[in-house]
């Protein structure tokens, strides 16, 4: 029997804290992504042919949203769950009569929500500024959200493992932001250096970005299926790692 | 008695290898009010935090009305409301989304009105859509017990409640848990104010390095609290105690420079007018003296230095 109120409540809690910020949440990852394209789309775009049949400004909007969504993704369960434990409001959440599955439920959902919606956001500015087709809308919406899930996951554990805020960052600073901007955002594998492009193969994100962009324009750096299979593969292995964070207590219990 | 939290040989060492509790033993009665008692360090946050699950037992079991705290946790904690000792807050919620919240996470159904109920026991009402950030260190308290008892536990853990609370703001909360008891919520409460013990519980548990060296009525243990000694310094050495004076509870210190009379506060008596007449008929002379009363320090003193 689940605690299906439990799970509720510390959704709407972490919707409500979304809500309080905004401006934060929402309208600073719009703009950054409008800079982007002011940037990359018409000031760099302008000066490159296009990639595979699509324009320079449409290529590269795919990537863009994986980017917002990533870097939000991780930032938010991360800091939902770390703040219980910085404020010390973590004795309620331990001392209620919660599934530890219940309690990722409630957080990475909220997290992936905030996400899934702020990529359609995304999207929408984009339409914007370049034209838009989208060739599958199905896997489209299927990798936004297992990318958001995945990825709330992954940050849920950042914010469990860190106890100061400079840990809290240095994941998304040091390592995802450099493997997002090496993924493949902003050009194809295929423009890179052989040497690279063997290197690149070993960013998990050129398979999230490469599979995202297939659903829109079938252009891919990989096989559809490999990008699925190694999502798919990460997905687990956050919910190992979360698994075995809740069995042992890791960073919560004494 | 009829238990309705029973602590069976409880051990707790942490990574450090410091034992916090050492093979604790303890029932809980329905409905009472239990006071533990102890010096910081003692054990008594770790022991609670055990129960509410906050932190793992390394050996031992407890159950909470028949339901393991472990193997059958959801049953066990939805009785409990825990109001911790460090005021751990949200800083951006209204004190009514707050408390709702924690109904919800235990799993109870909406209710405003309970939760209005709760808030008015507290005097919080006018402040219930205040950020609670903007509140009184006093209030906040206030508003981890009405989290506590949003979802109407029937056991109520208060560790140390009126830690740095002012006098009038303590009568209050007394009040309420004198109404939560009346209502029929059992409550454990830790305490190192003897005067906190004294007006609230019914029995009181001493603890001490991790172990339990005392489980008593009240009243017994206030009996123990409630002796003073009058002490005399002679003006000369006394080699016995008169047998005129052999109706008292006198004794001889300091070698014989010293005579210490032990009397009970909570008597009608205490018979010092008497003893002082009857010291003086018998030629002793004294140039000074001074009561003291038996501290909450001294009988833990005492009962640890008992094998």
């Amino acid at each position: 029997m689940m605690n299906h109120r439990a799970v509720r409540a510390i959704y709407l809690f972490e919707m409500a804290r979304t809500m309080r910020t905004l401006l934060q949440s929402v309208v600073s990852p719009v703009l950054s992504t409008s800079l982007y394209f002011v940037v990359f789309g018409a000031a760099i775009g302008s000066r490159i042919t296009q990639i595979e049949g699509v324009s320079y400004g449409t290529f590269i909007v795919p990537g863009l949203v994986m980017l917002s969504i990533l870097t939000q993704s991780i930032s938010n369960a991360s800091f939902g769950i770390y703040f219980p434990k910085f404020t010390g409001t973590i004795y309620e959440l331990l001392s209620a009569p919660v599934s530890f599955f219940e309690v990722v439920l409630g957080y990475v959902g909220a997290a992936a929500t905030k996400s899934i919606i702020l990529g359609l956001i995304i999207l929408a500015t984009a339409g914007l500024f370049v034209p838009l087709h989208i060739l599958h809308p199905v896997w489209m919406l299927s990798f936004l959200v297992l990318t958001s899930v995945t990825f709330s996951l992954f940050g849920f554990i950042i914010g469990i493992w860190a106890d100061g805020f400079e840990k809290l960052q240095v994941i998304p600073l040091l390592v995802v932001t450099p493997l997002t901007f090496l993924g493949g955002s902003f050009y194809s594998i295929s423009m890179l250096p052989p040497g690279w492009q063997t290197v690149a193969l070993f960013n998990p994100v050129v398979y999230l970005i490469s599979g995202f962009r297939w659903s829109f324009y079938e252009i891919s750096d990989v096989g559809i299926g490999t990008s699925i299979g190694v999502t798919l593969g990460f997905l687990v292995a956050c919910m190992a790692m979360v698994w075995w964070i809740f069995r042992t207590g890791y960073r919560l219990k004494s | 008695m009829a238990s309705i939290i029973s602590i069976a040989d409880l051990s707790k060492t942490y990574g450090s290898g410091r034992k916090a509790l050492d093979g604790i033993n303890l029932e809980i009665a329905r409905g009472e009010i239990f006071a533990l008692l102890g010096p910081n360090g003692a054990g008594k946050t770790t022991l609670i935090s055990i129960i509410c699950g906050i932190a793992n037992a390394t050996s031992g079991k407890v159950t909470v009305d028949g339901h393991d705290i472990v193997t059958d946790y959801r049953a066990a904690r939805s009785m409990i409301g825990l109001v911790p000792q460090e005021l751990h807050t949200d800083a951006f919620e209204s004190v009514w989304d707050t408390v709702s919240f924690s109904r919800g996470l235990f799993g109870k159904p909406k209710n405003p009105a309970h939760i209005e109920k709760v808030l008015r026991d507290l005097s919080l009402w006018d402040r219930k859509d205040s950020k609670i950030m903007t509140l009184s260190g006093g209030m906040k308290r206030r508003v981890m017990i009405a989290k506590a008892l949003s979802h109407e536990p029937q056991i109520l853990f208060l560790d140390e409640p009126t830690a740095g609370v002012d006098v009038e703001l303590r009568k209050g909360m007394w009040e309420v848990v004198r109404a939560l008891q009346a209502s029929g919520v059992t409550i454990i409460l830790t305490t190192h104010y003897i005067e906190e013990a004294e007006e609230m519980a019914d029995r009181v548990g001493v603890i001490n390095n991790g172990e339990i060296i005392l489980v008593e009525e009240k009243s017994a243990l206030m009996q123990k609290l409630g002796k003073k000694r009058l002490k005399l310094h002679l003006s000369g050495k006394l080699a016995a105690i008169p047998d005129s004076l052999g109706g008292y509870d006198l004794s001889l210190g300091e070698d014989g420079q010293q005579l210490v009379y032990t009397y009970d506060t909570k008597s009608e008596r205490t018979g010092i007018t008497s003893l002082l007449s009857d010291v003086r008929a018998a030629g002793i002379k004294f140039h000074d003296l001074d009561t003291s009363q038996s501290s909450l320090e001294e009988i833990f003193v005492s009962l640890v230095r008992e094998p």
